[in-house]
């Protein structure tokens, strides 16, 4: 069963999904967003004490004029794991939030042990130009995001009708509340100079890639692999972007090589 | 009144089925399309309207910035508008604008700007445009969420470079400058007058009441849908208490003349439908990056790219009727004028005579008839604020004079 809390931090109030019983485990959520019904969340909770907070501008968290860059949309999660009395919790972050941890295991180093990369953003491959997610259309989102995009589409589905402007503007303010934020991080191309901090963690490194990710293909888990010590790889059939939907299972087996 | 002819500068080859075999104008308009030499008598015919428009008497010739994009060749308008400073003699030189937020440091627009005011001996007026989201998002980077935050940092930046006459520290979070300068500096006092494109936001709004800047609605809907959101930017300027000076707003209108309502339809309507089908082809996905627009712009419902005509559809009658275009004999002209200075409440406008892919000669019969039949009519519409100077530029008096082309061949005298 998940609950939620608002809890007071410098860049806003942050609401805080949380739920489950075991080892502690901080989970980041990709630019989509979280919400408690997420079945991924759901498994966590199944195995760990999860908290999965909400970044500034997405579900109940409130908005931030003060996070504007990686440096403090970093410093922000460190704020969060403090307010919430959290030592050393698994740190696993997908996409965006995988993004956001890579930074915090490689600006503290000492404080993040045990470090889990779900098809992480951070990374730019000249060869393998991220799709710009910036500019597609509801519509065409499924067939980026998942490696079955009929299934993913059902997934994704939002039942409203976009001419209809009593859905539309709520569509269109939840999408600029939380792409904008996103935005900060990963607008116009996702990388913010994480190559240049990477080396420097030390934590226990588990990476896992859909083998059908179309938004950072096979090539960016292998970069990823060779800039971290240790590094282990964790490649995930029939899975796309949204791994983590598709074979939670699996995601969740390779979250446990770090037990 | 004050009458300023604008052009877009649009690209005027776009092919017949550009819309079913391209995804957009914009950003990612295929590079095929273009052709440089084209575009050598393209910018040629255009500058030559531009002049036309001020040897005819309006009051303002207009230019704009645009990137990467089929529908206004212009990524610097401040480059035509030195042209313009040199070739015209009597019109403003009206730039509308320079997307602030993209220049770095901003003080290159405060630049800029100063020099095209000093050339222009004053015929200047400024615009300092946000950009839509596919110029300042899309080709430019800014990051949307950040956009606003680093135009208001960049307007700071422009008017006390312009104002404060000695040198000073600006320690912004976009941009720092040990010692900001400017030299040589404006012309204007205390500045260049400056008129704000706007769709819609109360933000806007009072930016332009607390600083005594014009509003501009540039849309290409026409005026019958322009009356909600003016009314809106009326209403906030009496909740305000400041005064209604129709000088505090401007509005951009498609117009064709012709000699009759008919000759308007037979001359123009396949450049009319040019503009709407394919210069104004953008692919939703580049219209309105998330965090471009604040949730209370949205939350107003102002979401014109989204519930937008199917312009394919519209016919002729669909555009004049809709008061998307002003189209026929000075006649029907004036008179629809007349209701949109009125029903708008409006002192400046921006005339959108050259249109789409339409040739120099159509353009220039338009635009003469528009000028010798149409604005002398409408020209004294606010006796009561003939007076008001505050949006419009102060040239001075005695003005240099380019020497005529052919000069080196004078004799110079001992």
């Amino acid at each position: 069963m998940i609950t939620s809390r608002i809890i007071e931090t410098r860049a806003a109030p942050i609401n805080v999904l949380s739920g489950g019983s075991g080892p502690d485990l901080l989970f980041l959520h990709s630019a989509g967003g979280i919400t408690a019904e997420n079945p991924f969340l759901q498994a966590l909770a199944a195995k760990y004490r999860v908290f999965a907070p909400q970044l500034p501008g997405y579900g109940d968290s409130g908005d931030s004029d003060n996070v504007r860059d990686m440096l403090d949309v970093t410093l922000h999660s460190f704020d969060v794991l403090e307010a919430l009395g959290l030592e050393k919790p698994i740190l696993v972050g997908h996409s965006l939030g995988g993004m956001i941890a890579a930074e915090m295991a490689a600006l503290r180093p000492r404080e993040v042990d045990r470090l889990c990369l779900i098809a992480s953003a951070g990374l730019w491959l000249d060869a393998y130009p991220v799709p710009d997610i910036f500019t597609l259309l509801p519509r065409e989102f499924p067939a980026y995001m998942f490696h079955d995009a009929e299934a993913g589409a059902r997934m994704m589905a939002t039942g409203g009708n976009m001419n209809d402007p009593a859905f539309l503007i709520p569509f269109l303010v939840t999408n600029a509340r939380q792409l904008g934020m996103a935005g900060k991080f990963l607008f116009p191309i996702p990388e913010r100079g994480l190559k240049e901090r990477i080396h420097r963690i030390r934590a226990r490194t588990v990476l896992v890639w859909g083998d059908s990710d179309r938004i950072f293909p096979a090539p960016y888990a292998q970069a990823f692999k060779g800039l971290i010590k240790g590094a282990e790889l964790v490649s995930v059939p029939e899975a796309g972007h949204q791994l983590v939907l598709e074979q939670t299972d699996a995601v969740m087996a390779a979250i446990a090589r770090l037990d | 009144m004050k009458f300023t002819w604008f052009n877009l500068m649009p690209w005027p080859d776009l092919p017949e089925d550009f819309r079913e075999k391209n995804r957009s104008v914009w950003v990612d308009i295929d590079q095929a399309l273009f052709d440089p030499v084209r575009c050598h008598e393209v910018y040629n015919d255009y500058l030559d309207l531009l002049e036309y428009a001020d040897q005819l008497g309006y009051d303002g010739v207009g230019i704009n910035e645009h990137h990467q994009n089929g529908y206004g060749l212009m990524p610097s308008p401040n480059i035509m508008a030195a042209s313009l400073a040199r070739r015209t003699s009597k019109a403003a030189v009206v730039v509308l604008g320079n997307s602030i937020a993209l220049y770095n440091p901003p003080i290159r627009v405060a630049e800029e700007f100063a020099m095209l005011d000093i050339m222009t001996g004053g015929r200047f007026v400024a615009g300092f445009p946000v950009g839509t989201s596919m110029d300042t998002n899309y080709c430019y980077g800014t990051i949307p969420g950040l956009t606003r935050e680093r135009y208001a940092e960049a307007h700071e930046l422009i008017i006390r470079a312009w104002t404060e006459k000695k040198p000073f520290a600006f320690n912004g979070r976009y941009t720092k400058l040990r010692h900001v300068n400017l030299w040589p500096n404006v012309l204007q006092t205390p500045h260049p007058p400056i008129h704000i494109p706007g769709g819609g936001s109360v933000e806007t709004y009072d930016f332009c009441l607390d600083n005594t800047y014009s509003y501009s609605y540039l849309s290409f809907s026409g005026y019958l849908r322009a009356k909600a959101l003016m009314d809106g930017y009326w209403r906030r300027v009496a909740e305000r208490g400041a005064d209604m000076s129709p000088y505090r707003a401007g509005f951009a209108q498609t117009v064709f003349v012709a000699e009759t309502d008919e000759e308007a339809e037979r001359l123009y309507s396949e450049h009319a439908f040019y503009f709407y089908n394919r210069c104004l082809h953008v692919y939703p996905g580049f219209a309105d990056a998330p965090g471009y627009r604040t949730i209370k712009t949205i939350q107003s419902g102002n979401l014109n790219q989204y519930m937008r005509p199917n312009y394919p559809t519209l016919t002729w009658k669909d555009l004049v009727d809709g008061g998307y275009i002003i189209a026929g004999s000075p006649e029907t002209v004036r008179q629809r004028f007349e209701e949109l200075i009125r029903g708008l409440h409006v002192g400046n406008l921006f005339l959108l005579l050259h249109v789409g892919n339409m040739p120099k000669e159509k353009c220039m019969y338009s635009t003469k008839l528009f000028a010798e039949k149409v604005m002398p009519h409408l020209r004294d519409m606010w006796p009561e604020y003939a007076d008001d100077g505050r949006f419009w530029c102060k040239p001075i008096a005695r003005r240099a004079v380019p020497a005529p082309v052919g000069h080196a061949e004078m004799v110079p005298a001992k």
